[in-house]
């Protein structure tokens, strides 16, 4: 019984994983189709997102890196997109599938504010 | 607001008491508490570093003494301290060297660094050979990821809302208050009016005679809010204890010791048992310092703020040791 309980475990574990495959590889194609830049990079240094204000175009994966010794989140204003917690040198990404401009902040040290306006 | 905070950090009196013996001794120092000693109804604090020098009689004099601890941010393995549990056990060994045992201990936060089980299980066990009941509340990497349900499972159990509670020992009445949580963009600390509500009511049968306690992990005066050390509505929460003649508050947060008295409000913060941080404004960011071991005692060195408004501050908060 106690077996079977387990192989029921691993296997909802396996679809998860490859549904997380699956919905990877799936947003690396979209991306990789667009005519334009396709992604773009915000670097945490100094308790401070750099550029703090990105304009990208509609598709574009941006991803954030902690190059801090402390760790940070990247939490949209209105709860678009949310991180786990960064510890160093740890990366966060997400696509911006529809224009707007999109405010976030570290949860972690509010003060930490950024934008990706999305044309 | 933030020039006169600066212009009071500046008196840097640099009586930290650590001598030339090399970067461990230094860390030592970075890894101490501060042993707080409620006589006639005042707080005072020492740090524990500094204890030799004063000898058994502060902490025996007493009604009540009980130790605090902070910012252990266990799981933390940068330069600035590569080894956490190494000063927080050095902290720990000053805490069972004390002549009068302290009643128990209080943790103002960041007791994990990325609020991993294994981290709080760490800092649990090397606090467990104090043999002492420890108070927690949490600072905000402590509540990372899972707003802050392991943080209530662990410390939590009995306490209200987020994690806040009170406590009676000797007389005197505690009360910890959690500023760590559902921060806004672009803001501070904050308490919230849940929480408000409830030390309002917690405290409006105590008589204006009970000394209070009050801690949390973010400082609840502005330091520097700048760099996010103070906390949005910590005016409402003081407003409650005007009527009381003997107020401490005790903060974590900023890796530093500064001392403040307002009224009949006397601010401690603590120094971290990890790694320092920079005084308000003296560097890009609040980052973790990396110093070289020659220069860590200028850095380390206790930076008083002994900062009074008005004619009636009631308590002396710096302990000359000397």
């Amino acid at each position: 019984m106690r077996r079977r309980v387990w192989i029921l475990v691993l296997a909802a574990a396996v679809v998860a994983a490859m549904a997380l495959l699956v919905s990877g590889s799936r947003s690396f194609t979209v991306s990789a189709g667009q005519a334009q830049a396709s992604s773009a990079e915000v670097k945490i240094d100094n308790f401070s997102f750099g550029p703090a204000a990105v304009t990208v175009a509609v598709g574009t994966t941006v991803t954030w890196t902690n190059r801090d010794d402390i760790p940070h989140t990247v939490v949209s204003d209105e709860k678009v997109f949310k991180s786990k917690v960064l510890d160093t040198d740890e990366k966060f990404s997400f696509t911006f599938t529809k224009p707007g401009t999109y405010g976030y902040f570290c949860s972690v040290h509010p003060k930490m504010t950024g934008k990706v306006v999305v044309q | 607001m933030t020039k006169k905070v600066k212009d009071e950090i500046l008196h840097d009196h640099n009586k930290d008491g650590v001598d030339r013996r090399g970067f461990l001794k230094c860390m030592a120092w970075a890894g101490t508490g501060a042993l707080c000693v409620m006589q006639g109804g005042v707080l005072k604090s020492y740090s524990l570093s500094r204890l030799s020098d004063l000898g058994a009689s502060a902490a025996a004099a007493g009604e009540l003494s009980f130790v605090r601890i902070s910012d252990s941010h266990m799981g933390f393995n940068k330069p600035a301290n590569p080894d956490v549990a190494g000063t927080l056990k050095a902290a720990v060994d000053k805490i069972n060297g004390l002549s009068a045992a302290p009643e128990f201990l209080l943790h103002t936060g960041d007791i994990s660094h990325l609020s991993k089980p294994e981290e709080f299980d760490t800092v649990d066990q090397i606090l467990k050979a104090t043999g002492k009941d420890v108070f927690f509340v949490p600072g905000e990497h402590d509540v990372l990821n899972d707003d802050g349900a392991q943080f209530r499972e662990r410390y939590g159990k009995a306490a209200k809302g987020s994690g806040w509670y009170s406590f009676e020992k000797k007389g005197v009445h505690f009360i910890g208050l959690v500023n760590v949580m559902n921060l806004k963009a672009g803001g501070l600390g904050t308490l919230g009016h849940e929480q408000l509500e409830w030390m309002e009511d917690d405290v409006k049968h105590l008589k204006s005679s009970t000394p209070i306690v009050v801690f949390a992990h973010i400082p609840l005066w502005s330091v520097y809010p700048e760099w996010g050390w103070g906390t949005d509505d910590s005016a409402q929460a003081l407003a409650y204890l005007k009527k009381f003649g003997s107020v401490t508050v005790l903060n974590g947060h900023i890796h530093q010791t500064m001392q403040k008295v307002e009224g009949n409000v006397t601010f401690h913060t603590a120094a971290s048992t990890a790694f320092p941080q920079p005084q308000p404004g003296k560097a890009d960011s609040p980052g973790p310092m990396k110093v070289p071991a020659e220069q860590l005692r200028s850095i380390l060195g206790i930076t008083d703020v002994s900062y009074v408004r008005g004619q009636h501050a009631l308590a002396v908060v710096d302990s000359s040791l000397a």
